[in-house]
């Protein structure tokens, strides 16, 4: 097992996210997207972490991601509620009041 | 002066004041709260004025008391004494003017040591026959008075009594540059007082009387029927309380000038009186004849004061001090106006330095010649003296009505009645003859020759004009510019006391018949013509028989070869104070010759009489001429009769006694000791283009008395006895008269053509300048300030153009591009965010695409 079969995991991951953040309406399933682009690059992180004189600073990071990851998580879900007590549906098409 | 008379001096100063500035604050609580506290149906204002002004009178009735119980009425026993001498005495008068006649001017003058035997020695013989111990201890030099020229040969003694008291003193310094002084100062003797205590009388009853005549103004909605507007008559709210602040602040200002001790003092309240007359005159403001009358009065009134201030610069040039009186000053005495010119002992003293001019030296009031640090006398030119008498004397013109400035008075009759008669009898045109009376020994026998001749021509002359006039109010303001000529004439020959008598006297007689006039026309709903009277005296007695009296006591009748115990005719005020005047006159004329200032106004006393009873006729004797008029006539209510009948009494008895009457005798204290003896004029400095004048004295006036009083009474009488044919019994027709006389008539109808002669000499050439001015202000002026307007118009038209086009075109161009690409690009803005995530992976993969395309290492 080399590095580049850990980076082409971790690009993987990330392409999956950001599709799934581009194509998906339903607020949660964004979110998974979030979680997937965030883990990928976390994979990069671990994985240059073992290979690379990056050392310990790779997983500290990733773990720094990892509570970063909560945290939002925890945000975006209590946005996505609030947002369905306002409107009755997570779609966040309907969240378009910034249009130009 | 001890203790006890300044204390009498410090009573009177507050009695006056008090007199003097309740009127003020009438005036100020009226202003402020008459309109909005009050409001218009409240007669308040009216009762605070008359409490005002009543209280002053009795202070100054107060103080005229004080003043006599503080000098045990000598003015009033002492000149009775020598009054009587120059009763019984006369054998000695002659006697000794043989004496004086020896030596005239130098013995009446003094003003060497070694004169003074010689006067000794004359006063000596002239009393001879009366035990006067007195008299040689007071050793006063001017007592011989004018011996003429073997006729009239007469030495008067002087008054017996102590000096003339004058109490001066200051209010307030109101500024002072070096020895200039501008302060506010009294200045009290009998004259001020009298004065203050007629003023005020006169005044309660005339607020007394215009409670009843305005209060017609006591409404909302007063209708002017002498104002047409489109909509028919004018209405207007009442001007109830304005009438009386305005009368407060009337009284005020005379009562200052009068108490005023100083001559720069006078000016202010002289200008103040003014004002208000000018407010009262103009009453009827929306009426276009009340304003002219208001301006025209005022205007006048500028032209004299135009004098009044010349004046006043060369007092306060030469004198450097505007007091009458002397005041203490920092440890002395500084010496007044009439002291300084006068001295002591009223004689000026004459100086002819190298030049040739003569020069009047100053003294000091102990007589002492004033000099200047570097031993020089301190002097002032002699001609200097004579234009500030004419200077002055031109203010009383004004003031006074007197010729050639008595054109304004008549029009004053625009005013209300009751200001008619506080304007007439005791403010206003009273206070030019006061102000003469007052400044007497400032003016020199020039000066006071050209009163005479003034008084004379304006008595004349508003006599004549007086006989034609038809409406009632015209009649009594034609009579008062004619016996305002009285006064000064009197005042002018030297009659001192006789002027200003004849003003006291006239003040009561002509208030009442203003008031009563009022009272008629107030009776008669407004109407003022006589023409349209007649036999109202049935409608209202009262007013008729008031004014009766009023007439008789001008006219100056007396019940022929009946006399009182003291030897007095029976007759009423007016006789007493005009045969005072005409018998000064006469012994002028003895005197001097000057034959006009005796024949004018014996004239006058005939005209007088005429016109008079010609008014009491019209009005209410005979057959009503209008019926309508008569019919709706009634009598007028208590408040304004009672005034008319209070002023009735003292217009026939306030002169009571006539020469030996309380009246003369207060007045006669006041005299300047220039007069008392009798004026003769320094004959050694006749060169020096003085006049040979001789001023008549006490005593030669005296003997005068009969025959003057005999021919003005016989003029008087015939007087009347025509009024009665042509107007009472109605025996001539006046309208063939008239006819008979028609160009005399409008010559008189057109009051000898002042008014035209004004309009043409004054008003025309100032409306045409005017009209130059106005031209050139319109064509010039205006044409050059319009053009440049109209360049800059154009001017600015253009910048405009230039703005909007091509600055704004530029500006907005621009603007309206920048808003159209960013409309453009907004759409990319969908607010999506799914959008949003495809832009971001697009975008980076757009850029490491390019990257890798153009650095491919």
């Amino acid at each position: 097992m080399d590095l580049s079969s850990y980076l082409l995991v971790g690009a993987v991951l990330f392409v999956a996210g950001v599709v799934c953040m581009a194509t998906k309406r339903n607020g949660i399933g964004v979110l998974m997207g979030v979680e997937l682009v965030l883990n990928g690059a976390n994979i990069n992180f671990v994985a240059f972490a073992n290979y690379t004189k990056l050392g310990l600073d790779g997983q500290v990071i990733s773990l720094f991601v990892i509570v970063m990851a909560a945290a939002e998580a925890a945000v975006a879900l209590a946005i996505a509620l609030s947002f369905y007590n306002n409107h009755l549906t997570i779609d966040v098409d309907q969240a378009n009041q910034l249009q130009g | 002066m001890d203790p006890q008379t300044v204390q009498i001096g410090l009573t009177l100063k507050w009695l006056l004041t008090i007199a003097w500035l309740l009127p003020l604050l009438g005036f100020v609580v009226e202003l402020i709260g008459g309109g909005w506290v009050w409001g218009r149906y409240s007669k308040n204002a009216a009762y605070l004025s008359v409490i005002c002004i009543v209280t002053g009178f009795i202070c100054s009735f107060t103080a005229l008391m004080t003043w006599g119980n503080g000098t045990n009425w000598s003015a009033l026993k002492d000149h009775g004494a020598a009054h009587g001498d120059a009763h019984g005495a006369t054998p000695a008068h002659t006697e000794a003017g043989a004496h004086g006649a020896a030596k005239p001017a130098a013995a009446a003058h003094g003003h060497d040591d070694h004169a003074k035997p010689d006067a000794h020695a004359a006063k000596d013989g002239a009393a001879k026959k009366d035990d006067h111990a007195k008299h040689d201890d007071h050793a006063k030099p001017a007592t011989v008075a004018a011996p003429a020229a073997g006729e009239h040969a007469v030495v008067e003694a002087h008054h017996h009594k102590d000096p003339k008291v004058v109490f001066t003193g200051l209010f307030y310094r109101l500024a002072q540059f070096g020895s200039l002084d501008i302060s506010l100062s009294y200045y009290i003797d009998s004259l001020t007082l009298v004065m203050f205590t007629m003023v005020t009388f006169i005044a309660s009853c005339i607020h007394i009387f215009a409670i009843g005549y305005m209060s017609e103004e006591l409404t909302d909605n007063y209708a002017d029927h002498q104002v047409h507007t489109s909509h028919g008559h004018l209405h207007r709210p009442g001007r109830f309380h304005r009438f009386f602040s305005f009368l407060s602040l009337f009284c005020f200002s005379m009562l200052g000038l009068v108490l005023a001790g100083n001559i720069f003092q006078v000016f202010i309240f002289w200008e103040l009186v003014g004002v208000c007359s000018y407010f009262l005159i103009g009453f009827y403001t929306e009426r276009k004849s009340a304003s002219n009358a208001a301006n025209k009065a005022f205007i006048m009134n500028r032209v004299g004061d135009f004098g009044f201030l010349i004046g006043l610069m060369i007092v306060w040039t030469w004198f450097g001090n505007f007091q009458f009186g002397d005041l203490p000053a920092d440890g002395h005495t500084q010496p007044g106006l009439f002291s300084m010119v006068r001295g002591n002992d009223g004689q000026m003293k004459l100086h002819v330095p190298e030049s040739g001019k003569a020069e009047v030296v100053f003294k000091n009031q102990d007589n002492h010649i004033q000099t200047k640090p570097n031993g020089e006398q301190r002097t002032i030119p002699y001609w200097l003296l004579v234009a500030a008498g004419l200077g002055v004397f031109g203010g009383c013109i004004g003031k006074s009505a007197q010729f050639p400035l008595q054109t304004w008075l008549p029009d004053a009759m625009e005013g209300p009645t009751p200001v008619s008669a506080l304007v007439h009898s005791a403010t206003m045109v009273a206070a030019g003859v006061y102000l003469v009376g007052r400044f007497y020994p400032m003016f020199t026998p020039e000066v006071l020759l050209v009163i005479a001749y003034i008084g004379a021509i304006t008595l004349f002359l508003a006599a004549t004009i007086a006989v034609v006039a038809t409406d009632i109010k015209k009649v009594l303001a034609y009579s008062t510019i004619s016996q305002l000529g009285y006064m000064m004439l009197g005042l002018g020959l030297g009659g001192w006391a006789a002027g200003l008598f004849h003003l006291i006297t006239h003040a009561f007689f002509k208030s009442l018949m203003f008031l009563a006039s009022g009272s008629v026309i107030y009776g008669c709903h407004h109407v003022q013509e006589m023409p349209q009277m007649g036999g109202l005296r049935r409608k209202m007695p009262l007013t008729a028989y008031t004014m009766l009296v009023g007439v008789i006591a001008i006219a100056g009748l007396a019940i022929p070869y009946v006399t009182l115990p003291g030897g007095d005719p029976i007759a009423f005020s007016g006789y007493h104070s005009k045969d005072a005047i005409v018998a000064t006159a006469l012994t002028y004329m003895k005197l001097n010759g000057h034959y006009l200032l005796f024949f004018l106004p014996l004239a006058g006393a005939g005209i007088t009489a005429f016109y008079m009873f010609r008014l009491w006729f019209y009005t209410f004797a005979g057959e009503p001429r209008d019926k309508e008029v008569y019919e709706h006539a009634h009598e007028s209510p208590w408040v304004m009769v009672g005034p008319l009948v209070v002023l009735s009494f003292f217009a026939a008895f306030c002169a009571f006694g006539g020469e030996s009457g309380i009246l003369f005798k207060l007045l006669l204290d006041s005299e300047p000791s220039s007069v008392a003896g009798g004026y003769v004029a320094q004959t050694e400095y006749l060169g020096q283009g003085l006049l040979n004048l001789k001023l008549p004295s006490h005593g030669a006036i005296h003997a005068n008395h009969a025959q003057a009083g005999t021919l003005a009474l016989i003029m008087a009488f015939v007087g009347a006895g025509c009024a009665y044919l042509v107007y009472g019994v109605r025996w001539v027709n006046a309208a063939e008269i008239k006819a008979q006389f028609s160009g005399i008539h409008q010559f008189l109808i057109n009051k000898w053509g002042f008014d035209e002669f004004y309009d043409m000499l004054f008003v025309r050439p100032t409306h045409v300048v005017a009209g130059w001015c106005s031209a050139i202000d319109r064509v010039i002026f205006d044409g050059f300030l319009h053009s440049t307007a109209k360049a800059a118009i154009k001017v600015s038209d253009w910048d405009r153009k230039f703005d909007e086009t091509i600055v704004d075109g530029a500006v907005n161009t621009v603007g309206i591009w920048t808003f159209a690409i960013g409309r453009s690009l907004s759409v990319v803005q969908t607010g999506r965010m799914r959008n949003y995530v495809m832009f971001i992976a697009v975008g980076l993969l757009s850029i490491f695409a390019l990257l890798i395309m153009f650095f491919p290492n």
